[in-house]
């Protein structure tokens, strides 16, 4: 049988498009919802950091911060995922809400990294423009430094989403369906590997090559050196 | 309108600033002149408190500014600051640079505060370029927006820090047109500056700053012409 037949047999005749549809949804909510949580969590680490540097009062707060970013980075996500599911939250049974709030506090170790890289990169000189305009730090922050960052660190940004959408494919080891969970139980109930698996792999290429592509259109949106030639 | 009384800046071990007196009146135009890291920019940033002075203290409009209780906030919307470096905002227009921050703190309608930065444009000459970004300006327009963002905050002191030592020859001219302007209009203004002919021409008091003091004040005349000090005719010697 040839793998379109097949392809058909089980997805369509047998139904199974429906589960695979079903992890599909899940691994993009638990993606996006890790990304926001992420970027939130992330920015505020990088801000509070940005602004500790030279701010004694500030030093327990940063201090908890570095604390956040080393256990996080140094901690598997599997592991952190297995202890939030068994462990922090052993009453709940909602594996989607665990796993994205797991992904995000875990993406949002990297992100402060990645935010407090573009705070650092934006001149010192707009912050003083800023402030010397009546702004406070944190209007400035919001107003002039963020946006700006934002913009520089845009590339690296979308390179931690791909690594998120691939990094949620072991959500499955805490019963949540996700893609990689739907494919490998259509395999189990099937038995056959080749079609779901083939399907899976191509769906995670498919979305991370479109969101290639969509970066390339907003870097060109935003470029902070807005070199347009006027039509 | 500021008291500058025994103000004192040290970096570290260094001692920048070594207790400056001078009172700036409503309406003075104060040039301040000296050779490089004399603590001219220090000087003037310690004015807005953009660098905190480690004494002395400076009083502005009867506040004294480095009181812990002070808003500073609320004091800088009042003084304008034109940087070297221009410092417009890259990721906005220009239109955007002049009104973002009147209407964040004044209130100001978005209406009002675009009606007002196309005034101050106009008078820049630079009405038709609100929409483009700062990147397609150059230098010398560039610091003329600069300075219509902080006017758009109408203050009643402007800052400048070398504001033509940035450009191109040719575009330094444009720039200290604009603040000519701006002295005959009543601004009262404080300019660091390398611009001899224009201290002479516009201030109407020059203050030389050398290692950290003021070692010679007086009238553009007093200190171009009738120099006192050893520091400021060899100073002068060498710029003239
Ligand atoms: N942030 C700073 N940290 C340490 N030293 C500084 C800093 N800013 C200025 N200085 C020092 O203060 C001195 C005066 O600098 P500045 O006020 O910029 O002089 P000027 O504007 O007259 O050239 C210089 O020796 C400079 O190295
Ligand atoms: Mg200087």
């Amino acid at each position: 049988m040839s793998f379109f037949t097949k392809f058909q047999e089980i997805f369509i005749e047998k139904g199974y498009y429906n589960l695979m549809l079903e992890g599909f949804k899940n691994t993009l909510i638990i993606t996006l919802g890790a990304l926001v949580i992420g970027l939130v969590i992330g920015t505020i680490v990088a801000v509070i950091k940005y602004f500790g540097e030279d701010s004694k009062p500030m030093k327990p707060l940063v201090w908890l911060c570095d604390l956040y970013t080393t256990v996080v980075r140094g901690i598997p996500v599997v592991v952190l995922l297995l202890i939030f599911f068994f462990v922090v939250f052993a009453k709940s049974s909602n594996g989607i809400a665990i796993a994205t709030l797991t992904f995000g506090i875990n993406s949002g170790a990297y992100m402060a990294e990645l935010v407090r890289s573009g705070l650092n990169a934006v001149n010192i000189g707009q912050m003083e423009a800023g402030r010397s305009l009546g702004m406070s730090k944190m209007q400035t922050m919001r107003k002039i430094i963020l946006p700006q960052a934002i913009r520089y660190i845009l590339p690296a940004i979308f390179n931690e989403l791909i690594a998120l959408l691939k990094e949620t494919s072991v959500a499955g080891y805490v019963t949540v369906v996700d893609l990689t969970r739907a494919g490998n139980l259509v395999r189990n109930n099937t038995y056959n590997a080749v079609v779901p698996l083939t399907l899976v792999a191509v769906v995670y290429l498919v979305l991370v090559i479109l969101l290639t592509r969509l970066l390339k259109v907003l870097e060109r949106r935003l470029s902070v050196n807005d070199r347009r030639r006027k039509s | 309108m500021i008291d500058v009384v025994n103000l004192e800046k040290h970096f570290g071990g260094e001692n920048v600033l070594n207790g400056i007196n001078v009172t700036i009146n409503k309406g003075d135009v104060v040039c301040v002149i000296g050779p490089s890291g004399s603590g001219k920019s220090t000087f003037l940033r310690c004015l807005n408190m953009l660098e905190k002075p480690t004494g002395g203290s400076i009083i502005f409009e009867g506040d004294n500014l480095m009181d812990k209780h002070i808003d500073l906030n609320a004091h800088r919307q009042k003084m304008g600051m034109v940087f070297q470096q221009f410092n417009l905002f890259p990721h906005m227009t220009i239109m955007e640079n002049l009104t973002t921050a009147p209407m964040m703190l004044k209130k100001m309608s978005k209406d009002d505060a675009q009606k007002k930065a196309l005034e101050l444009l106009e008078r820049v000459g630079l009405a038709d370029r609100a929409s483009d970004r700062p990147s397609q300006l150059s230098g010398g327009q560039q610091q003329r927006v600069a300075i219509c963002r902080a006017l758009c905050m109408e203050p009643d002191v402007m800052l400048f820090d070398e504001p033509t030592s940035a450009l191109d020859p040719e575009m330094v001219g444009e720039v200290l047109d604009v603040m000519k302007e701006l002295a005959k209009a009543g601004m009262t203004m404080v300019v660091v500056t390398h611009e001899m002919g224009f201290a002479r021409e516009v201030s109407n008091r020059v203050i030389f700053l050398d290692d950290g003091v003021i070692a010679e004040e007086g009238t553009p005349d007093e200190i171009f012409n009738h120099p006192q000090s050893e520091r400021l005719q060899s100073f002068l010697a060498k710029v003239l």
